[in-house]
């Protein structure tokens, strides 16, 4: 089984990447909508949505993004729900790393983390200088997460090392931010890719493996998910160091959201079920969870007037 | 000076490709159409019948894992065989049947054309009996026969060749190995076809041929738990029944055809196809 | 975080369960000349219903029903019996739920296998061999149907098992009596309502119920033709035996004691999951069940800690629930035979593991079970138990691992899960089973054959093969 390598060379990376055990499309892709036929009411769903809300990493990504738009957005992750102070504060903020200066003056000091993407962000075809001063400069700006993206166009070339040592690099620049490192599986192609990909950004370093950048598509489907969750699971067990997961891209709905907690909670089990080790990377869900809590609460379906569009 | 004296063939059994005689030491008179002495027969026991289902089963394994193509090809040859001792066969079936030596080389003849007929099968049952299953999933999905295993077959007493070729042959080209029990009434041209099938190239054991008491051989056969098949085409309807209740014990797939076979029609595939399985095997469709 | 899913029953009002039930004889309920049983719910142990029971009378009227019918239905045109096949399986989607939910409440299955596996299963049979029913002539069996098909089943897949039974039958002209299980005889029961629901010609099928010798009147009574049964070998063996020397056609689903064999090379995550569904699916109630699972010695210990963790996130209880993974032992008999099956293996030294699981007070429950230092020489590596139990034994070469998997007197399914296209298919060529799944397994489809080798039984049910079964041969 692999083994961190110490003198790397992409043959070894790869004897100890096409050395993980396969992943059966189909067999995965029916375990995974297996699982998002469980069925979670009452307590539980309001568990569950509590839970989701205080793991979305409140995000945007856009051209468009402006100071006053990043203001809105992180106001919305301290107090998801104005009229509700039970509601929980969301567990991060994501945004470009122009903008991370705005979002921690928003955020402050209410624990709400703030995430920059880097690494010249979503396509990463970029020099490591680049890279690695796009890093360094949220970091100065104040990110405490930084979101890198692999080089896909390495991976999928089989330079696995160049990937390694561009993560290793980055991890490097974060100094005490965390490393998200964003496999884009969308890109990937196959789940074989997202599983070895999942242990190269491992056993490079990163704190978090990512899904997706949320601009390509597929994005953070369930069994891209699972199959990444089982990546934690037995990188802990082989390992013994424990990394998080964040599907971003394509979770809409409370019911997306829960489906991937009961993922997290039946494949790499409870300890994942935390905004340490498990992220949802969204920004319209949070609405939609707030509806659904609404509902819970009340007994009445809301509508969306009655939640902030930040 | 007196006539020469005849040198008469010992008619043996066929065992696992070898021509033993009956453990048991026993052996039977066997009489023309006529009632003329025509040999002494090896009269096997139920000891013969445990060797010959030994026997089967080890040819089993091989005789299944050749190709079809290969099996077909030593069909052929049996008949070629079959063809060259052509004469032998036509004075053997005329004694046995008392029949014309025309009427006997017809039914030599048709003995030749149904091992070519069944030989040519061996590469087609498949396309015929197998199936490519839609299944509403991503899955490939494919049915293909496979033969049953070690079947035991009562042939007819009648037809001592033509009746017998008709039912090892259905049996064989699909990979089964078989154990015969001989016509008891005209046991000859079996044990002559033994010596054709020894120089066939087929294996030794793929078809053993035991000659004797059907009534006192078929239970053991029927009953015996590692035959997997049995045809009962030359069982009277009491035997029979015993037979298939028998049978019952493992499961055996059973032949009993409902009267009288006509050996001239087109014999259809319901002789492969008795001993026939389907496997069916599933595989995911993925990237 | 500790996640707990609160409960989450399914609706037990969608279905309305009758106090008593009769027999279905030429299109009507009548009752029985035999004393009623009770059908009791086996999560609860709750009695569902008193069912009639059929004597030797019962089922020759049963009979005498079908035969007239016989006339009136293999005269029709194939067309218009696919069509009446066409509108069952209809009705079967649009009362789903209700059929999934007793299905649940009478069999103790998990609802969420009523639900996603049986009735969608169930329909699509009906749709299947309504296809079929005027398409005789190509399928390559002939089209004369035998006549009254005498037709047993079992108590493990109810619904399903009639569907693979009654569909074909009429979709190939023939009528049908077919007696359901003693403890599973509702789902049956309402399938004779949506008979009559289709305005199905009376005595086209008739439902006996009752014990093993109502079973025993239909498979030997003189006028049926046909006999078809999914059952122990046991009883198979029975009825072969019954039958000689008769012209009944016979067909026979029985036992199994299959091998899920396990590569070194074998996609792990997706094996774990083929294992549990093997021998999981269903309580384990399952012919074909994945029961022994052969492992390659190098990859042994990884492969059991993973099953291990997964079998701990089984759910195991409430049948309606849609969260539970196990459901309830069908009957306090069978579970007296797994419990006696299981403690032999304890008793033989094979290791027993089970993930902590508490089982309800009432109903018949056992949790899923594993047992590891199995050799092919103990009871529980031979004998069906048909319950959630697996037996785990280990294999050093694909050519042992093949021995191991044919050295049984069944030969019903087995498994394999290797990456390797070319061990897959060597592998595939070598076991002596009527259905291999290859990284994959209790996969079951209208389209596919299914059917054992040796002991397990001979014809094949589903697909163009499951025809041959009830039309008479061509020759």
């Amino acid at each position: 089984m692999v083994s961190i390598p110490t003198a790397s060379s992409n043959a070894s990376l790869r004897a100890s990447l096409h050395g993980l055990p396969g992943v059966d499309r189909v067999g995965a892709d029916a375990r995974a909508a297996g699982l998002g036929t469980r069925s979670i009411k009452t307590t539980a769903k309001r568990q569950a949505i509590d839970m989701a809300i205080s793991m979305v990493d409140l995000t945007t990504l856009e051209g468009a993004d402006t100071r006053g738009k990043v203001r809105a957005m992180c106001a919305k992750a301290v107090h998801p729900d104005p009229t509700d102070p039970t509601v929980p504060r969301v567990a991060a903020v994501c945004v470009y790393p122009d903008l991370v200066a705005e979002a921690r003056d928003v955020v402050g000091s209410s624990g709400v983390k703030v995430a920059s993407v880097a690494t010249a962000f979503p396509s990463g075809r970029s020099s490591l200088e680049v890279k690695v001063a796009d890093t360094a400069m949220a970091v100065a700006a104040g990110a405490d997460e930084i979101d890198m993206v692999i080089d896909r166009g390495a991976f999928l070339s089989g330079d696995y090392l160049k990937v390694f040592e561009e993560i290793q690099a980055i991890k490097e620049a974060c100094g005490e931010a965390h490393l998200k490192v964003i496999l884009e599986t969308g890109e990937l192609a196959t789940y074989d890719n997202v599983r070895r990909a999942s242990w190269l950004a491992m056993m490079a370093g990163g704190d978090f493996i990512k899904t997706s950048t949320g601009k390509v598509q597929p994005a953070a489907t369930l069994p891209v998910t699972l199959v990444m969750l089982e990546a934690v699971r037995d990188f802990r067990d082989r390992e013994g160091r424990m990394v998080g997961v964040k599907p971003a891209g394509g979770i809409r709905t409370t019911k997306d959201a829960i489906k991937m907690l009961v993922l997290v909670n039946e494949t790499a089990g409870p300890d994942w079920l935390d905004p340490d080790w498990f992220r949802l990377g969204a920004s319209s869900v949070l609405n939609d969870l707030l509806m659904q809590r609404q509902k819970l609460t009340t007994g009445r379906y809301a509508g969306p007037d009655y939640f902030t569009l930040d | 000076m007196s006539e020469r004296l005849s040198v008469r063939k010992t008619y043996k059994l066929y065992i696992g490709g070898a021509f033993p005689r009956s453990e048991s030491g026993r052996s039977y008179v066997v009489t023309g159409a006529k009632g003329e002495f025509l040999a002494n027969a090896s009269k096997a026991s139920r000891k013969d019948v445990r060797d010959a289902v030994t026997a089967a089963r080890k040819a089993f394994p091989g005789w299944s894992a050749a190709t079809a193509y290969n099996r077909g090809q030593i069909l052929y040859r049996i008949a070629e065989m079959l063809e060259g001792r052509r004469s032998q066969f036509v004075s053997e079936v005329a004694e046995a049947d008392g029949v014309s030596g025309k009427k006997a080389g017809e039914l030599v003849d048709a003995a030749v054309d149904r091992l070519v007929w069944y030989a040519g099968w061996s590469d087609k049952i498949s396309s015929l009996r197998g199936s490519s299953n839609p299944v509403a999933g991503p899955y490939f999905n494919l049915s293909t026969p496979e033969p049953t295993g070690v079947v035991g077959i009562v042939a007819p007493p009648m037809g001592p060749l033509f009746g017998l070729v008709s039912v090892i042959a259905p049996v064989i080209v699909t990979g089964n190995t078989c154990v015969v029990i001989a016509s008891e009434r005209a046991p000859l041209p079996s044990i002559t076809l033994a010596e054709v099938l020894a120089t066939s190239d087929l294996p030794g054991g793929v078809v053993n041929i035991l000659t004797g008491s059907s009534a006192e051989m078929a239970p053991w056969l029927a009953g015996h738990m590692d035959v997997n098949g049995i045809d009962l085409t030359g069982a009277d309807a009491e035997l029979a029944q015993k037979c298939e209740e028998l049978a019952a014990e493992n499961l055996k797939r059973v032949l009993r055809p409902n009267g009288k076979t006509d050996w001239a029609a087109d014999p259809g595939t319901g002789r492969m196809t008795a001993f026939l399985e389907t496997k069916t095997v599933w595989h995911p469709i993925g990237i | 975080m500790i996640f707990e899913y609160a409960p989450a029953p399914e609706s037990r009002d969608v279905v309305d369960i009758r106090p008593s039930y009769g027999l279905f004889i030429n299109g009507e309920f009548v009752d029985g000349s035999g004393t009623p049983f009770k059908t009791v719910n086996p999560a609860s142990e709750e009695t569902l219903a008193e069912v009639a029971s059929a004597t030797e009378a019962d089922v020759d009227r049963a009979v005498q029903a079908a035969r007239k019918a016989f006339g009136v239905w293999s005269a029709l045109p194939g067309s218009e019996r696919a069509k009446y096949l066409f509108r069952i399986a209809r009705i079967i989607q649009e009362r789903a739920r209700e059929l999934a939910v007793l299905e649940s409440l009478d069999n103790g299955k998990p609802i969420k296998e009523s639900r996603d596996v049986d009735l969608p299963l169930v329909a699509a049979h009906f749709f299947y061999y309504a296809g079929w029913a005027d398409k005789l002539a190509y399928a390559g069996y002939g089209t004369t149907p035998l006549g009254v098909a005498g037709q047993v089943i079992p108590w493990n897949f109810p619904l399903l098992m009639l569907a693979w039974k009654i569909a074909p039958a009429l979709a190939c002209g023939n009528t049908v009596v077919l007696k359901p299980a003693e403890t599973t005889p509702l789902t049956a029961l309402l399938f004779a309502e949506i008979c009559q629901q289709a305005d199905l010609p009376p005595g086209v099928v008739n439902i006996v119920t009752g014990a093993g010798e109502t079973g025993a009147a239909v498979v030997g009574h003189p006028d049926v033709d046909k006999v078809a049964f999914t059952g122990s070998t046991e009883v198979g063996r029975l009825i072969a035996k019954s039958v000689a020397g008769t012209n009944k056609k016979v067909t026979l689903e029985l036992g199994g004691k299959a091998a899920n064999i396990v590569f070194d090379d074998a996609a792990i995550d997706q094996a774990v999951e083929g294992i549990v569904t093997g021998i999981f699916f269903n309580q384990g109630h399952v012919c074909c069940a994945g029961s022994r699972l052969l492992v390659q010695e190098s990859v042994a210990e990884e492969l059991l800690s993973s099953l291990k963790r997964r079998l701990s996130t089984l759910r195991l209880g409430d049948p309606l629930d849609k969260n539970t993974d196990i459901g309830a032992i069908n009957s306090a008999a069978q579970l007296a035979k797994i419990r006696e099956l299981s403690d032999t293996g304890e008793a033989e030294g094979a290791d027993r593991w089970s993930p902590a699981c508490s089982l309800p007070d009432k109903g018949f429950w056992f949790p899923p079970t594993v047992f590891t230092g199995v050799s092919q020489s103990h009871r529980i590596a031979r004998e069906e138990i048909f319950g959630p139990v697996l037996s785990v034994l280990t294999f050093r070469t694909p050519a042992e691992a093949v021995e191991k998997a044919n050295n049984t007197p069944y030969g019903l399914s087995a498994g394999v899960w290797t990456e390797k296209a070319s061990r897959m298919l060597w592998t595939a060529s070598k076991l002596r089973a009527g259905v291999v799944w290859s990284n994959t397994f209790n996969k079951f489809d209208p389209t596919s054959p299914f059917g054992g080798y040796k002991e397990s039984g001979y014809g094949r049910e589903g697909g163009r093969h499951g025809l041959e079964a009830y039309l008479k041969e061509i020759s």
